[in-house]
């Protein structure tokens, strides 16, 4: 079977102060219909910019892909013409933002934010668009849908407004779903209630998803299979239990290492990702022909500063991007 | 319910400012040499002391400030705004008579400056580093500070005179014949040049703003969740764009329309528009107080009004503004 997305040596630049840095530097992965994909990192690490590239959305003038291909359905969506890709956004592929308190628009209701969806792409017309947005309001549990479909977004709370970015981009019943840290602003119990929310949706309308996360627990309970980014690359991917159980890049263990109870429930409070001592390299290291990690892992050695690893196979599809991966 | 509510409040507050404009009025004009006696007697040619105090008395003049004041305050309340001895009748339908020359001028103007400006702002703000988005910078620049007598002196050489597309002065010409349509198009071809004119400062000024406040908006989130929904470059930027980046805009015209009353006083003298302004030129040089007491009050009433249309817009862009109040 062909991937539904497949993203091929994608390399993505952005124009900075100190000139051109590779945010994404020679990423490839594929997502299949109805699995979700997850991916960590740390912040700054190009999570957010490889969702933007897919959904064609990298900031004007300031990021552009430079190479690679990301097909879907086979169609190279970096040629597609702009008309093509509007087709495509927001009814086959749809994206929810980590910023739930300032992505709605203030100034409409949330019914037209959500109608207006389903007139472009499914070309209802406006009362039965409207009578669409209200069920869509109830299927992602806000109560009393019918009255909340009029009302603006500063009327609700910010667990509710990423419940209206949900209800927005499943309104189509998307094949991809991408969601960017959709709980990061949230606070935990509504964080597992979107979860919970988002699993539900995935089963009825088996929508594949793609999910950006700084939390390894979420990885663990929502995911099928994993992506580790660090500094713009793909240093580890494969099955979640696979590389949970067995990480073979020294990142990948130094994030699970600092996560204590990855069986606890969601409902408990987990501590963040930022426990791998050291920092991220600037952007503008970015594209050394070298192991961007070397400077922060305990097992560095000569080669690791020579060269760029390439990236290894091992069981189940694991691939690991270190020169050690063997002996991890 | 709560638009009542809200207009209720405005026009409570609107009732008060009138009231402060009132007596604000009356003391400054109180305070200022000479009285509607000193008219009168230069009408009539000179007058001795005690034909002065005859007239006074009559009128009055000699009672105390505070007396007068609440007396005018009454008559305002009346509509009844004194007599005019310079033009021999009432104020209050001498500027009736005036009054609808003046609105058309500086609704008019205030309307195009908004289109125009908001129009230049949009298109400037989304290419950033073109033609367009240049011109505004400078003519903003320009604009804002070119006096407009002027602008309004050199459009006249300009347009009436080197080429004559445009009649010179006045708002009709009497001498037009035809129907209906042959006189609106009159009207419309004198209004050209002053609408222009006046517009002309508040559009540098609008068109800034908006370009401005424009690309604020284009860069927030909701405007790339606009775009992530596959909308057209159309309807996210007049749609989703344009309704947020308006707020500024019109909080600006609001603040701005008493500016657009006084700059209406300089171009009506220039293109000797039959407005308020030119009443209240002529009646300033004739030290006809009743006259000027009540253009000052009915310029507060445009200004006020103004500002409760400009509220009124705010509350109907912006749901925020309408669940605060
Ligand atoms: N609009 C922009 N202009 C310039 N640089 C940007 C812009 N947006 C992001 N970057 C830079 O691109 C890099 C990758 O950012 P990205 O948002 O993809 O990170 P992320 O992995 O999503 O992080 P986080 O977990 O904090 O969301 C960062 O170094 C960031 O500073
Ligand atoms: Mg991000």
């Amino acid at each position: 079977m062909t991937a539904l997305l497949r993203v091929e040596n994608l390399r993505i630049e952005l124009a900075t102060r100190l000139g051109v840095a590779p945010v994404i530097d020679d990423v490839s992965f594929e997502l299949a219909a109805g699995e979700t994909l997850s991916f960590v990192g740390e912040s700054g690490c190009g999570k957010s910019m490889t969702a933007l590239a897919i959904m064609g959305l990298l900031p004007d003038k300031v990021g552009r892909i430079a190479a690679g291909k990301i097909l879907f359905n086979g169609e190279d969506m970096t040629q597609a013409s702009d008309e093509r890709l509007r087709s495509l956004r927001g009814n086959d592929i749809s994206m929810i933002f980590q910023e739930p308190m300032t992505s709605l628009n203030p100034v409409f209701t949330i019914g037209e934010q959500i109608a207006e969806v389903l007139r472009r792409h499914k070309q209802m017309d406006k009362r039965d668009a409207w009578k669409r947005a209200a069920e869509l309001l109830d299927a992602v549990r806000i109560p009393d849908a019918t009255h909340r479909v009029g009302h603006y977004p500063h009327q609700l709370s910010g667990g509710q407004r990423q419940r209206v970015m949900i209800a927005m981009a499943l309104a189509c019943e998307p094949k991809v779903l991408i969601a960017d840290e959709p709980t990061t602003a949230l606070d935990v119990t509504i964080q597992a209630q979107i979860f919970d929310l988002l699993e539900d949706l995935r089963k009825d309308m088996g929508t594949a998803i793609i999910m950006i996360t700084h939390d390894m627990g979420v990885v663990a309970e929502m995911a099928d299979r994993m992506i580790v980014m660090y500094a713009g690359r793909k240093i580890e991917q494969g099955d979640v239990h696979t590389v949970l159980d067995h990480p073979r890049h020294p990142y990948t263990k130094g994030l699970i290492a600092c996560v204590p109870h990855l069986v606890a429930t969601l409902d408990e409070h987990r501590p963040p990702l930022t426990e791998v001592s050291g920092i991220v390299p600037g952007l503008q290291e970015f594209g050394k022909n070298e192991c961007l990690f070397a400077s922060r892992c305990d097992r560095v050695v000569e080669r690791c500063l020579r060269e760029r690893p390439t990236e290894q196979r091992f069981d189940k599809d694991q691939v690991s991007a270190c020169w050690q991966a063997n002996t991890l | 319910m709560t638009l009542l509510r809200a207009v209720a409040q405005r026009l409570l507050y609107a009732a008060l400012l009138l009231l402060a404009v009132l007596v604000l009025n009356f003391s400054m004009m109180h305070l200022a040499p000479g009285d509607v006696a000193d008219t009168i007697a230069q009408s009539m040619g000179g007058a001795d002391s005690d034909v002065m105090a005859r007239i006074r008395s009559d009128y009055g003049l000699d009672q105390p400030f505070s007396v007068q004041l609440m007396r005018y305050i009454g008559n305002v309340l009346q509509f009844d705004l004194g007599y005019s001895f310079f033009y021999n009748q009432p104020v209050t339908s001498l500027i009736f008579s005036k009054l609808p020359a003046t609105l058309l001028l500086v609704v008019t103007a205030q309307l195009l400056a908004l289109t125009v400006g908001v129009l230049l702002g949009v298109y400037s703000a989304r290419k950033q580093d073109g033609i367009v988005s240049h011109f505004v910078t400078v003519f903003a620049l320009f604009g804002y500070s070119a006096p407009v007598f002027w602008t309004g002196i050199l459009l006249l050489i300009a347009f009436s005179l080197k080429i004559p597309l445009f009649p010179v002065a006045g708002m009709i010409d009497v001498t037009v014949e035809g129907g209906f349509f042959a006189r609106f198009i009159d009207l419309l071809r004198h209004m050209v040049l002053p609408v222009i004119t006046l517009a002309s400062i508040f559009i540098a000024l609008y068109s800034r703003l908006c370009r401005a406040s424009m690309m604020e908006v284009l860069g927030t989130d909701y405007i790339r969740t606009a775009r992530s929904k596959g909308l057209s470059t159309r309807e996210v930027v007049y749609k989703h764009a344009l309704k947020n980046s308006l707020s500024p805009v019109i909080t600006l015209a609001g603040l701005q329309f008493s500016a657009v009353v006084s700059g209406a006083v300089l171009v009506e003298a220039v293109f000797s528009w039959p407005g308020l302004g030119s009443l209240a030129l002529q009646s300033i040089i004739a030290r006809d107080t009743p006259t000027i007491l009540g253009i000052l009050f009915f310029s507060a009433l445009v200004v006020i009004v103004g500002n409760l249309i400009t509220d009124l817009a705010l509350r109907w862009i912006d749901p925020r503004v309408r669940s605060r109040t």
